[in-house]
């Protein structure tokens, strides 16, 4: 039987919480993993899943999405609370701001928004620490920014494949 | 929800969020009860996981261990002779050591630990440098308490939850740590750098004589630390101090102490006021 024919849909729950959960797990992964790093190393996982989602399906959540999961996040970086929140919704509206005027897309233009993105949360990141009064090298974090750039294709690879799964029947 | 209250709600969250962190700047304890209880929920799975990959963390050791085999003999035997004579040297300094303390009528030991426990983990992504310690107010820990293992100063309690710490790493960019030389006692500071390295700047202007290998221990002052815990060697000077690498890895030791903060130890309160100095009253 061809697929596609049915008319019954997935089940809600699992398409509207599958991408909330990943990012969530993501976010907390650390606090789980038995990891003691005495610089910033680890690529910011939650994020990477974060700007996935957001880039495959761009109608999937609405603008404010970054305030709650950015709030989670914020719980287990060890950034002050408030800087993923800010820094999140932030790359929505970046997104919302830049994707409409794209004429065309293809996978570059993804790993290049992406690695806006990323630069946008890594190195305001480290500036918003400094409003807090502590201040660190923007060098300090730049192999992790190039770790994640890099780890960002295969981010979009593993959540494509969680949005199959969602979208199964 | 319409489009447009939903890109209001969205700007109006990202300034509040702004003013959250500017909140943190001048309150660094808010939300702590949040973190401290995300910690908590996931610290069972940490530790469960902390069982199954214990020794991870120093497998690069092992392997850069034997392919430097050969070289690396020659060196510990030259290490090992260097090290004979100066055991000999150290033990008569223990005797007259322990000769000066007791006319001084300074206990022996007064870093007695609070807790052998370890730690669970570490924050992930952000530049600040945070563990979590599995040991909270169930062991008696207190926030302020330093963290060490035998190697050396690992850092210290920031928030105490019921079952798990959050701990300041030594290589956060908010530590600093006030330190001696150890070969002849020139007082320093040293400050994480964020890259997992530290500071060290001479408190007298214009000293700079610190030379690769110099190891810089604890001094006590400011009352935190306990004097003599070992905290970094040198790996490179610069113009205006030098760059050092804490001796103990906290991803490769396997036990930490929590150690009580160094004010608290009873012995140093019945220390007789210096010269000069007005007595504390408690």
């Amino acid at each position: 039987m061809a697929r596609g024919v049915s008319f019954a849909r997935p089940s809600t729950l699992r398409m509207r919480v599958t991408p909330i959960a990943a990012v969530m797990f993501a976010s907390a992964l650390p606090a789980m993993l038995p990891m003691i790093a005495t610089f910033p190393i680890l690529p910011p996982l939650g994020l990477l899943l974060f700007v996935a989602w957001r880039r495959l399906r761009s109608d999937l959540w609405p603008a404010w999405i970054g305030l709650p999961l950015g709030l989670w996040d914020d719980l287990f970086s060890g950034q002050p609370v408030g800087s993923a929140m800010a820094l999140w919704t932030i790359i929505v509206l970046f997104f919302e701001a830049v994707e409409y005027r794209m004429l065309f897309q293809d996978q570059w233009i993804d790993w290049l928004l992406s690695a806006v993105a990323i630069a946008l949360a890594i190195f305001g990141g480290v500036f918003l620490l400094s409003l807090t009064g502590v201040s660190v090298s923007y060098a300090v974090v730049l192999p992790q920014f190039g770790w994640s750039v890099l780890a960002y294709p295969l981010v979009a690879r593993l959540v494509a494949m969680l949005d199959r799964w969602r979208l199964r029947k | 929800m319409g489009l447009f209250a939903s890109y209001v709600v969205a700007v109006v969250g990202a300034v509040i969020a702004l003013l959250l962190v500017l909140l943190s700047r001048f309150d660094p304890s808010a939300f702590q009860a949040l973190r401290q209880g995300a910690a908590e929920i996931f610290a069972p799975v940490a530790r469960g996981s902390g069982n199954v990959t214990g020794s991870v963390g120093s497998m690069d050791d092992n392997v850069t261990a034997y392919l430097r085999a050969g070289s690396q003999n020659l060196e510990l035997r030259r290490a090992l002779d260097k090290a004979r004579s100066e055991l000999l040297e150290a033990r008569a300094l223990r005797q007259e050591n322990r000769e000066l303390k007791a006319l001084l009528k300074i206990g022996e030991d007064n870093s007695e630990a609070v807790a052998v426990t370890r730690l669970l983990g570490s924050t992930g992504s952000s530049a600040r440098r945070y563990a979590t310690l599995d040991a909270g107010r169930n062991r008696g820990i207190e926030s302020g308490m330093p963290l060490r293992a035998p190697e050396g100063l690992i850092g210290r309690v920031l928030d105490v939850g019921p079952s798990v710490s959050r701990v300041l790493l030594l290589s956060d960019v908010a530590t600093v740590v006030p330190v001696r030389r150890s070969r002849d006692g020139l007082p320093a500071l040293a400050s994480g750098r964020g890259d997992g390295n530290l500071d060290i700047r001479a408190l007298n202007v214009g000293i700079n004589d610190f030379e690769r290998g110099d190891i810089f221990v604890t001094s006590g002052t400011g009352g935190l630390y306990q004097p003599n815990i070992p905290v970094a060697i040198i790996v490179a000077t610069q113009s205006d101090g030098a760059i050092a690498r804490p001796l103990a890895h906290p991803a490769r030791v396997s036990a930490v102490l929590v150690e009580r903060a160094f004010r608290d130890s009873a012995d140093v309160k019945a220390l007789p006021p210096a010269e000069g100095e007005q007595p504390r009253d408690n």
